[in-house]
C-alpha cells in the first residue's frame, strides 16, 4: 500500500513540475498513439461493421437482434415466465442454509452487473442519443428485453460446464462450455470455436473492457480540471490496476466493489429525481421516443439510424450473447445450472431496461439536443454525423451535461461515478481476459503475468488514443466474441432446452425445495 | 433427560469466558450436553469481485477449518476432559441467526455467549451481534461479561 502511495505521488508530481513544456510534446504523442492504433484496427472493424449487402445496416447488429429473438422463442418467452422465480433465486428463498458462506445467486448476479453497468449506461447511451435520437431508447429496450433470453441461455452453459478443480477454485465461460458441449453432443470443431472465442475475448478485454473505460475516464477528469495528455491519467490507472491484478491489493478492489453499487443507485436515484422533477414532461419524452423510434425525427439515417444505435448499444452495455457474463456467473454454488440462467436474465434488465433508459430519459427531457421548433425535427451537427447540442459535446459529456441542467453539481458526483465504474469494469474485464489467456497458454505465474502486463499497457494507449478509434475497436471486438459465442449456442440450445422441462416440470410439482417464504 | 446448552464463541476473551460459564451451568444441571458454535460472519448479500467468487468456495473450506483448529477442536477437548459431552458446529451466517438456528435445531434450553467486542460505526446503526441475538433469540440467552 505504501509503495503504491510513493509511486502515485511521484507521478503527481512529475505531472505538476513538468507541466507546460511537456504537454506540447505529450499532444503529440497522443495523436501518434492514435493514427497508429487507428490504422492498425481499421480493417477487423470493418469486417465486423461491414453493412448487409445493398444497406447501411451492419451485419453484426443483425446477428445479435436475430439470435435474441430465436432464443426468446426457443425458449417460450422465458424471460417474462420466469421473472419472479429469478427474484425468488437472488432473495435466495431456494438457497439451501447448509450452503452459507458459499457464492450465492446475489453475489453472482452482482458480480457480473458490476462488470457490465457501467460507461454503457453513461456514455453509451449518449453516444446512441446522440446519433440515432430518443427513438433509439425504443430499440434499446427492445433489444435488452430480447436480451434477457441470450444472457439466460449462455450462463446456464456457463454453470454446467464449469471446471471445478481440486482446490476448490472454477472457472467456466464459453469456451468451457463450447468444448465440453460439442464434445458431448459428438460435434466437430468445438475446440477451435473455443480457441477462436478466447482469441477474441482477450481482445474484448483490452477494448471495451479496458481502452474504452480508460479513454472515457480520461475525458471526465479532463473535462474537470481541464485538458492535459491522456496517457498521464493511463499511467495513474495502470499503475492502480496493476496494484490489484499484480500486486493483489484486495482491499483496493474490494473497496471499488462496495462502493461501485452505492454509485450505481446514487445514479438512477438522481435520475428519478430529475424525472419526479420535471413529470409534466415524461409524457412528451415517451413520445419523443416512441416518434422517433419509427420515424427518426430527422436524425442522420432515419428510423433505421435509430435503430442500429439503440441495438448497437444495448448490445454493448449488456453484453447478452458476448459471453462475459457467463464466466462471472459461473462460481456460483447450485446443483441446478439453469437456476443461474433464471438469475442471469434480470442483468440486461436491470441493465438496460431501467438503467440505460433513465439516461435517455434524462437526455431528451433536458433538452440538451437541439430541435427546430418549427418542425419538430433534431437539428444535424456541421459534419451531418450526429444531432447537434448544446455546447457540441457527446459521449460521457452530454449525460454529464444533461444532469448537470438539472441538478448543478451532479456532474462531479458523476465524475467520481465513471471513474469508479470503469475502474471496477476493467477489474472485471481483466478476470475475463486472464481466463480466456489461461485456456489458450495454460495457467501459471509467467503465463497470467503476462497478461497482465499487457492489460495495464493497453489502459495507457486506450486513455491516449481518441474516442473514435477506440468505442470502433472496442465494439468491434466485443462484437467479435458475440459472432463464435452465438454460433456456438445455436448448436448447444437443446441442451438448456432440456434443463428447462426437467427444472420447470419439477417445479410445478413442487419438487425444488424452497427454504424461505 | 438430557438438556442442551449452546455456546457462541468469537475466538476472544470473552468467548473463553462464556464457555467457563456454559461448562459451570451444565455441571449444575448434571446431565447436559454442550454445543460449541463459532459464526463466520458472512452475508449472502455482499459484493466480491469475480476472482473472489472463483475462489469463495476454497475459502469457505479453510475458514472452517481455521475456526475448527483455532478455536472450536480445543474447546472441545477441554470440555471433554472436565467430563462433558460436548460437539462442535462451525457455521458461515449472521451471528445472531445462525446461533438461534442452531439452538433451534437441537432443542436447546439455552445460549451462552460472552458481550461482543465490535464497536464503532457498524454497531451504532446496526447493533452488535448479541443485543441482536438477546432481541431475536427464541430461548433464554446469557450474556457474560
Amino acid at each position: 500500500m505504501k509503495n503504491i502511495q510513493t509511486l502515485l505521488l511521484s507521478l503527481m508530481a512529475i505531472v505538476g513540475f513538468s507541466g507546460s513544456a511537456l504537454a506540447q510534446e505529450a499532444m503529440s504523442l497522443d495523436q501518434k498513439v492514435n493514427e497508429v492504433f487507428a490504422a492498425v484496427t481499421g480493417p477487423f472493424v470493418s469486417l465486423i461493421f461491414a453493412p448487409l449487402p445493398g444497406t447501411s445496416f451492419p451485419w453484426i447488429v443483425m446477428w445479435l437482434v436475430v439470435a435474441a429473438t430465436i432464443f426468446t422463442f426457443y425458449f417460450g418467452f422465458v424471460q417474462f415466465r420466469f421473472f419472479k422465480h429469478a427474484i425468488q433465486l437472488v432473495k435466495g428463498d431456494y438457497s439451501d442454509p447448509n450452503d452459507a458462506g458459499e457464492v450465492s445467486h446475489f453475489q453472482a448476479l452482482a458480480t457480473a452487473l458490476s462488470g457490465t453497468v457501467g460507461l454503457g449506461n453513461i456514455a453509451g447511451v449518449a453516444v446512441a442519443v446522440g446519433i440515432g435520437g430518443p427513438g433509439a431508447t425504443f430499440w434499446m429496450i427492445l433489444a435488452g428485453l430480447m436480451g434477457m433470453a441470450t444472457k439466460f441461455t449462455e450462463c446456464t452453459l456457463g454453470v454446467k460446464y464449469r471446471n471445478e478443480y481440486k482446490d476448490g477454485t472454477v472457472s467456466g465461460g464459453p469456451m468451457y462450455y463450447i468444448s465440453k458441449g460439442f464434445d458431448e453432443l459428438g460435434l466437430p470443431g468445438g475446440k477451435i470455436l473455443a480457441v477462436l472465442f478466447s482469441v477474441f475475448c482477450i481482445l474484448g478485454a483490452l477494448g471495451g473492457g479496458n481502452m474504452f473505460q480508460a479513454n472515457q475516464a480520461h475525458a471526465q477528469i479532463a473535462g474537470i480540471v481541464g485538458d492535459y495528455p491522456g496517457w498521464i491519467t493511463g499511467i495513474i490507472f495502470a499503475a492502480v490496476v496493476f496494484a490489484v491484478i499484480v500486486g493483489g491489493i484486495k482491499s483496493i478492489a474490494s473497496v471499488t466493489e462496495k462502493v461501485v453499487p452505492f454509485m450505481g443507485l446514487l445514479y438512477v436515484g438522481a435520475a428519478l429525481i430529475i424525472l419526479l422533477v420535471n413529470f409534466d414532461k415524461i409524457g412528451w419524452a415517451f413520445g419523443q421516443i416512441f416518434d422517433g423510434a419509427f420515424t427518426g425525427l430527422g436524425v442522420a439515417g432515419g428510423f433505421v439510424g435509430a435503430l442500429i444505435q439503440g441495438f448497437k448499444r444495448a448490445a454493448f452495455s449488456n453484453e447478452a450473447g458476448v459471453g462475459s457474463a457467463a464466466i462471472a456467473h459461473s462460481a456460483v454454488k447450485t446443483s441446478e445450472p439453469i437456476t443461474e440462467g433464471f438469475v442471469s436474465l434480470l442483468e440486461p434488465f436491470i441493465d438496460t431496461v431501467v438503467i440505460c433508459t433513465m439516461t435517455a430519459l434524462v437526455i431528451t427531457i433536458s433538452g440538451q439536443l437541439v430541435m427546430d421548433p418549427a418542425t419538430g425535427q433534431f437539428l444535424l451537427n456541421d459534419a451531418g454525423t450526429a444531432i447537434q447540442t448544446i455546447g457540441g459535446v457527446s459521449g460521457v459529456a452530454l449525460t454529464s451535461a444533461a444532469f448537470g441542467s438539472s441538478i448543478s453539481w451532479f456532474p462531479y458526483v458523476l465524475a467520481i461515478a465513471v471513474i469508479l465504474f470503469a475502474f471496477s469494469t476493467m477489474i472485471s474485464w481483466s478476470y475475463y481476459g486472464l481466463k480466456a489467456w489461461t485456456y489458450l497458454f495454460g495457467e501459471g505465474k509467467t503465463s497470467e503475468l503476462t497478461f497482465k502486463i499487457i492489460f495495464c499497457v493497453f489502459i495507457v494507449i486506450g486513455a491516449a488514443a481518441s474516442l473514435g478509434p477506440v468505442i470502433d475497436f472496442s465494439d468491434a471486438a466485443i462484437f467479435a466474441m458475440a459472432v463464435v459465442n452465438i454460433f456456438a449456442l445455436y448448436f448447444l440450445m437443446k441442451i438448456v432446452k432440456k434443463e428447462l422441462h426437467s427444472y420447470s416440470s419439477r417445479l410445478a410439482a413442487g419438487a425444488i425445495k424452497k427454504f424461505k417464504n | 433427560m438430557t438438556s442442551t446448552i449452546v455456546v457462541g464463541l468469537d475466538g476472544h476473551g470473552s468467548g473463553e469466558r462464556a464457555l467457563a460459564h456454559a461448562e459451570h451451568l451444565a455441571k449444575l444441571i448434571g446431565e447436559c450436553d454442550l454445543i460449541v458454535a463459532y459464526i463466520v460472519e458472512w452475508s449472502p448479500y455482499s459484493f466480491q469481485t469475480p476472482e473472489e467468487n472463483a475462489e469463495r468456495h476454497k475459502r469457505r473450506e479453510e475458514e472452517i477449518s481455521t475456526a475448527k483448529e483455532r478455536v472450536v477442536d480445543s474447546s472441545i477437548e477441554k470440555l471433554i476432559t472436565s467430563g462433558l459431552k460436548a460437539t462442535g458446529i462451525v457455521r458461515h451466517g449472521d451471528v445472531a441467526t445462525a446461533l438461534n438456528a442452531i439452538s433451534e435445531e437441537n432443542n436447546a434450553i439455552q445460549i451462552v455467549v460472552g458481550r461482543s467486542s465490535e464497536g464503532g460505526f457498524a454497531k451504532r446503526i446496526f447493533g452488535s451481534a448479541t443485543s441482536n441475538l438477546v432481541m431475536s433469540a427464541s430461548v433464554p440467552v446469557t450474556v457474560v461479561a
